[in-house]
């Protein structure tokens, strides 16, 4: 990250969305609260620090920030909390590598970086008068938990609301008071699976694509979006297509090896799309045979 | 009464001819099974499937170090037992009822002995059933990939 030069970058270069003054300085937040989800994932609730500290923070669902560990690294990291959540920003990330270890370490009143928010949100307005799939695997549910959040709050404005979420085992499941919480609304349809379970568990077993076909929605006016591991993304938006749902009312939350966030360095570009600033979220149809490509 | 008209509501059976519905509902019944019942053990004479209607079975193997280990569970509409199918027609699973549960169960030596007599049926059928093991493959494979699992490559 050293090489990447800090100067300002005018705010068309980044895409829609507001951004920081300059996009390549880390802000200080401050961790305020620190939630172990499950073994290895967790969730930071952040304060801004500093002379902007009062400086209201505004995202929309399915962006991400770059998250910097001071002395390790920095990590691209998709907002979990509520978007009109103005003093605090929420992340759950799961320890899988160096940066993500050390914030694994750090504790309340600890002092991390913040750059952001990047990228393309969920189509939360577009999905307006349709049914709602929300497809999630494993820590895909984080990405996707500020778009459950806009739609119930916005309950109205939507049809059917479906939440398929599949993780590894129960004790993988994140957010799982939420997931009550949703599961006793009558407005809204959630199932949930895991793809290993020990003899006391009695909810489904197998993988989450199992979910979609006796999914509750109609087919012909849904819109689904879709995140976790590539793989499940590819078989899950294949069974929405097979179950009716046209893939361009099919999006996905792609994850590349994101270093700059402003489409400048061309680490997570992805044939023709820059993920850092065409995505995250992007439509299955233009993703699709770009997935089919080994190459990619 | 005639159990063809509940056939007809079966995803599994959706769009089958009204000559082939009748043959298989001659060979179906109506069952209800409690909570923790076993209905079927492996090595069981597999002489029957179920449709699930309500409730919740799971497809189990028992290991002597990790006691049973659930392989996946089927809800409405899921169809139970493939094993009647081809010799030595012997369950290979348990099918443990993991929620009171209402099923269709057919018996499986009655239909094959209808798609001997009626190739039409037995084609219908079998491509019906091949379709759901592609699914099935296809379910377990992802479920092998381990894809929430920890892989080297995932680093930050």
């Amino acid at each position: 990250m050293a090489s990447i030069p800090s100067r300002p970058i005018d705010a068309a270069t980044l895409g829609a969305g507001p951004v920081a003054r300059d996009p390549m300085r880390p802000e200080p937040w401050r961790i305020v609260r620190v939630v172990n989800e499950t073994r290895d994932t967790f969730t930071l609730t952040l304060e801004r620090e500093g002379p902007d500290a009062r400086a209201p923070f505004s995202f929309r669902p399915g962006q991400f920030n770059m998250l910097w560990s001071f002395g390790v690294g920095e990590v691209p990291i998709s907002m979990s909390g509520p978007p009109g959540e103005t003093r605090h920003i929420v992340h759950t990330m799961r320890a899988v590598g160096p940066v993500t270890r050390s914030f694994q370490t750090l504790r309340r009143g600890d002092v991390v970086g913040v750059r952001g928010p990047f990228g393309t949100a969920w189509p939360v307005d577009l999905a307006e008068g349709h049914d709602v799939v929300l497809v999630a695997g494993g820590i895909g549910l984080a990405p996707l938990r500020p778009a459950i959040y806009h739609v119930l709050q916005h309950r109205h404005r939507y049809g059917r609301v479906v939440v398929l979420f599949g993780a590894r085992t129960p004790d993988d499941l994140l957010f799982g008071r939420e997931l009550e919480a949703w599961r006793g609304r009558l407005d809204v349809d959630l199932d949930v699976t895991v793809d290993r379970a020990p003899p006391e568990w009695f909810g489904h077993v197998g993988v989450v694509t199992t979910l979609v076909p006796r999914a509750p929605f109609d087919a012909s006016k849904a819109v689904a979006f879709v995140c976790g591991p590539e793989i499940m993304m590819h078989f899950a938006a294949t069974d929405l297509e097979h179950r009716g749902v046209a893939a361009e009312r099919v999006w996905i939350s792609m994850e590349r090896n994101m270093k700059c966030a402003v489409a400048l360095c061309g680490h997570c570009q992805f044939g023709p799309t820059f993920v850092c600033k065409d995505g995250p979220v992007l439509r299955w149809d233009r993703m699709k045979p770009l997935l089919a490509v080994r190459e990619l | 009464m005639t159990l063809e008209p509940i056939l007809a509501e079966v995803e599994f059976f959706r769009g089958m001819k009204q000559e082939h519905l009748a043959l298989v509902a001659g060979c179906a019944q109506n069952v209800r099974y409690d909570r923790g019942e076993f209905a079927g053990r492996v090595g069981d004479p597999a002489d029957k499937f179920w449709v699930v209607r309500e409730g919740r079975m799971a497809l189990e193997l028992h290991t002597p170090n990790r006691g049973a280990i659930t392989i996946a569970t089927m809800t409405e509409g899921d169809v139970v037992g493939f094993s009647w199918l081809l010799p030595p027609y012997q369950l290979r699973f348990d099918v443990h009822v993991l929620q009171p549960t209402r099923a269709l169960m057919f018996d499986g030596a009655c239909l094959r002995g209808k798609c001997v007599a009626d190739p039409s049926l037995g084609l219908d059928l079998y491509q019906r059933v091949t379709r759901i093991i592609a699914e099935r493959l296809e379910a377990m494979s992802l479920q092998l990939l381990d894809v929430y699992g920890e892989h080297p490559i995932e680093t930050d």
